[in-house]
């Protein structure tokens, strides 16, 4: 085929062959919860000795919903309407009123895997559902880290939520109470890629620290004043999980060479689960390296950081919508956003690799004035 | 399985046939549309049987990996319903109707053990399975039953593929398969994937609940064709409509019973759901039951029975067939 043209798509497909999270760990319970990843509603709930399971959240037989039932004996949930009983791998257990079981009688059983704090699930070819594909989120359950975080349900493709995440020029007006300065759009940076990460490093030298950070470096150097060296390390890694390793260190003392014992550091961590083609879940942590034991500065970075993705979501609510009320206009593309078109690509590949990039190609109209 | 079972239609055309075992063709199909056939699948074929359309189900023994070429095997038996010898007169360049690959018969990936065991041309629905948990490293073995090594497919190139997870079992050579030192041996997490004669599959059944192991973990495909014994004529009435027709060998009572302007009941039409079921009042012969839907209990009482699958047979001992075996139902 040719060389594809839908990179900038508005509205990018998922791959299916990919582990996306299905939640916090601490959300599947004995109760079943229903939730929809990549266009597949599930019924997700653990077993008497904790394991996690996704079904379909549809019955076999009449299609009702797993998740309104409830579960059973060592894995089973039953049916709400008419009581048939399944197991963790979808089969049925007993049908009401007869004394077999339909041998066709399953509903599809998804492989889910606990792992750094989420359930992560894969809803493609089972047979290439191999864990070690899960990706890199070690921080969030490394003795070395610290802190929390929540989750944001965005009413967007989740395209727009990595484009926004790999590009943080928007932080200097999004964000400008918080975390935004000047010199973010004015400094440098170098973005890298191999076939499954994307790699985009800024640097910024003896600036001010700005307050958000400044607080954090109070909080590990009490009292300290003076400026600082700052830096934005996005690590994407396909399909939608991307770690911003951030921090700032006194200025001169040779954080950009690898001594970071003068600085503050913490990994922005978010991984985003489409639901729908416009819609996702998008789960969020901010974990740090220093003060591992003060719950305080956990609970008032993840309020912080909380206040920030807030301004995010209000502005990819309101992109969502801007697109969907100009079905006629078309994305054009800025040099900074060539992280966020590293990804894009590498997520068309894999999309080619499942043969469902055809599929997802919008017509592409002429541009205008182009 | 609920998520992929919609049946699509589609002209396919066959590209390739070769004798893979005695009476057993293997016919290779390029679909219009193709989708990837996981193991397990089978696709539906519209077939003429004395002259009219009829559909018959069989396996993907193969299919490349995104389904332009799909490998069925089909097995001319002496008692055909007459679907066998419609695909063994295809040419190569015929047009055929078939339906996109659906699945009754999903293999799980990660399960601790597995048994994939086939009986003749059962081989057709679990080789692709053994070939996947094979290829992912599983902790399987592949027992491969039949009457003589004629007789069964693929026989050389599985054991080649499998060696030595692959076990044979042949009566001719005095080896046949038994069936209770198997099962027995089966710990709580293995799971079974079969498919075979009825005879070997209730036998696996019946040993399963003995050994007490969960059902569910015993999995199997029926197409309802396969009986304790061969098809006859027999003959079934329904008194309260006053009507009586004659099932010939080669239609199931569910047929016959359309074509007399009967209004039975069904859904699957494979001895699986149990809505075909009708009340026995009286019976001059056996039951032959087909069904995977009555317990045993149940099959033994012979009070009721699926009518899309089972028939009708003169009892063995009497050996008689001067007389046409009878029996008279009512609809459920
Ligand atoms: S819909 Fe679930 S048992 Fe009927
Ligand atoms: S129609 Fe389902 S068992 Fe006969
Ligand atoms: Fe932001």
């Amino acid at each position: 085929m040719s060389h594809p043209t839908s990179t900038t798509n508005k509205t990018l497909a998922h791959p299916l062959n990919a582990w996306y999270v299905a939640g916090w760990d601490y959300e599947l319970t004995r109760k079943p919860l229903a939730r929809t990843i990549a266009n597949r509603p599930l019924a997700l709930f653990r077993t008497e000795d904790g394991r996690p399971v996704a079904l379909a959240d549809a019955c076999w037989h009449r299609l009702a919903p797993l998740s309104m039932g409830k579960t059973l004996g060592r894995d089973e949930i039953q049916c709400p309407y008419h009581g048939i009983t399944y197991n963790s791998a979808g089969r049925c257990t007993s049908m009401p009123a007869q004394e077999t079981i339909n041998p066709s009688a399953t509903v599809p059983s998804f492989p889910i895997v606990d792992r750094y704090r989420f359930a992560w699930v894969w809803l493609g070819d089972p047979e290439k559902a191999d864990p070690a594909l899960i990706p890199d989120m070690h921080q969030m359950s490394s003795p070395e880290w610290a802190g929390d975080g929540e989750t944001i349900y965005a009413p967007c493709n989740y395209q727009l939520v990595l484009d926004n995440l790999m590009d943080l020029t928007h932080e200097e007006f999004v964000h400008a109470s918080s975390i935004g300065q000047e010199e973010l759009s004015a400094s440098d940076f170098k973005v890298t890629h191999d076939d499954r990460t994307v790699t985009v490093a800024r640097w910024m030298f003896d600036i001010e620290a700005p307050p958000f950070w400044l607080k954090n470096m109070r909080d590990k150097f009490p009292g300290f004043e003076g400026r600082v060296d700052r830096w934005q390390i996005i690590h994407f890694e396909a399909p939608s999980t991307i770690r911003i390793d951030v921090g700032v260190a006194k200025a001169g003392t040779g954080a950009a060479d690898g001594d970071r014992s003068q600085g503050v550091n913490g990994y922005v961590m978010n991984t985003i689960s489409p639901e729908t083609d416009k819609t996702c879940h998008y789960f969020w942590a901010f974990m740090r390296n220093y003060c591992l034991d003060s719950q305080l500065i956990t609970t008032q970075l993840r309020n912080g950081v909380h206040g920030v993705f807030g301004e995010d979501e209000a502005m990819l609510k309101a992109q969502q919508e801007a697109i969907d009320a100009n079905p006629d206009y078309e994305f054009y593309s800025l040099n900074i956003d060539a992280g966020g078109m590293w990804v894009r690509r590498l997520i068309e590949r894999m999309l080619e690799a499942e043969g469902r990039l055809a599929a997802t190609q919008e017509p592409q109209p002429a541009r205008v004035g182009a | 399985m609920a998520a992929n079972s919609s049946t699509v239609w589609q002209r396919g055309r066959v590209v390739e046939l070769r004798d893979v075992a005695r009476d057993i063709r293997r016919v290779v199909i390029e679909p219009e549309s193709p989708v990837r056939a996981a193991p397990g699948t089978h696709v539906d074929i519209a077939v003429v049987v004395n002259g009219e359309q009829d559909v018959r189900s069989y396996s993907v023994v193969e299919s490349d990996d995104d389904g332009t070429r799909l490998a069925l095997s089909v097995f001319r038996t002496p008692t055909s319903r007459g679907g066998s010898v419609f695909m063994h007169g295809l040419g190569e360049g015929a047009e055929v109707e078939l339906t996109q690959p659906l699945q009754n018969f999903p293999l799980r990936v990660g399960a601790a053990r597995y048994i994939i065991l086939a009986g003749g041309i059962g081989v057709t629905a679990v080789l692709g399975m053994a070939r996947v948990l094979a290829r992912l490293g599983a902790d399987y073995r592949f027992v491969y039953a039949g009457r003589s090594r004629e007789a069964m497919a693929y026989l050389d190139e599985l054991i080649d593929e499998h060696g030595d997870r692959i076990e044979v079992h042949v009566d001719a050579e005095g080896t046949p398969l038994d069936v209770p030192s198997l099962v027995g041996g089966l710990g709580r997490d293995t799971e079974l994937y079969m498919c075979g004669p009825i005879r070997l599959m209730d036998a696996v059944r019946r040993a399963w609940q003995d050994f007490g192991l969960d059902l569910p973990n015993l999995r199997y495909e029926t197409f309802g064709n396969s009986g304790w014994f061969d098809p006859e004529e027999f003959v079934v009435r329904i008194p309260r409509l006053g009507l009586e027709t004659v099932v010939p060998k080669d239609r199931s009572m569910l047929e016959a019973l359309e074509a007399a302007g009967a209004d039975p009941m069904f859904d699957c039409r494979k001895g699986e759901c149990g809505l075909c079921e009708v009340e026995v009042l009286e019976l001059t012969g056996d039951i032959d039951h087909r069904d995977v839907f009555y317990s045993q209990r149940q099959q033994e009482a012979s009070a009721k029975m699926c009518c899309c699958v089972s028939r009708v047979v003169t009892p063995a001992a009497t050996g008689s067939r001067e007389r046409k075996p009878v029996i008279s139902i009512e609809l459920s």
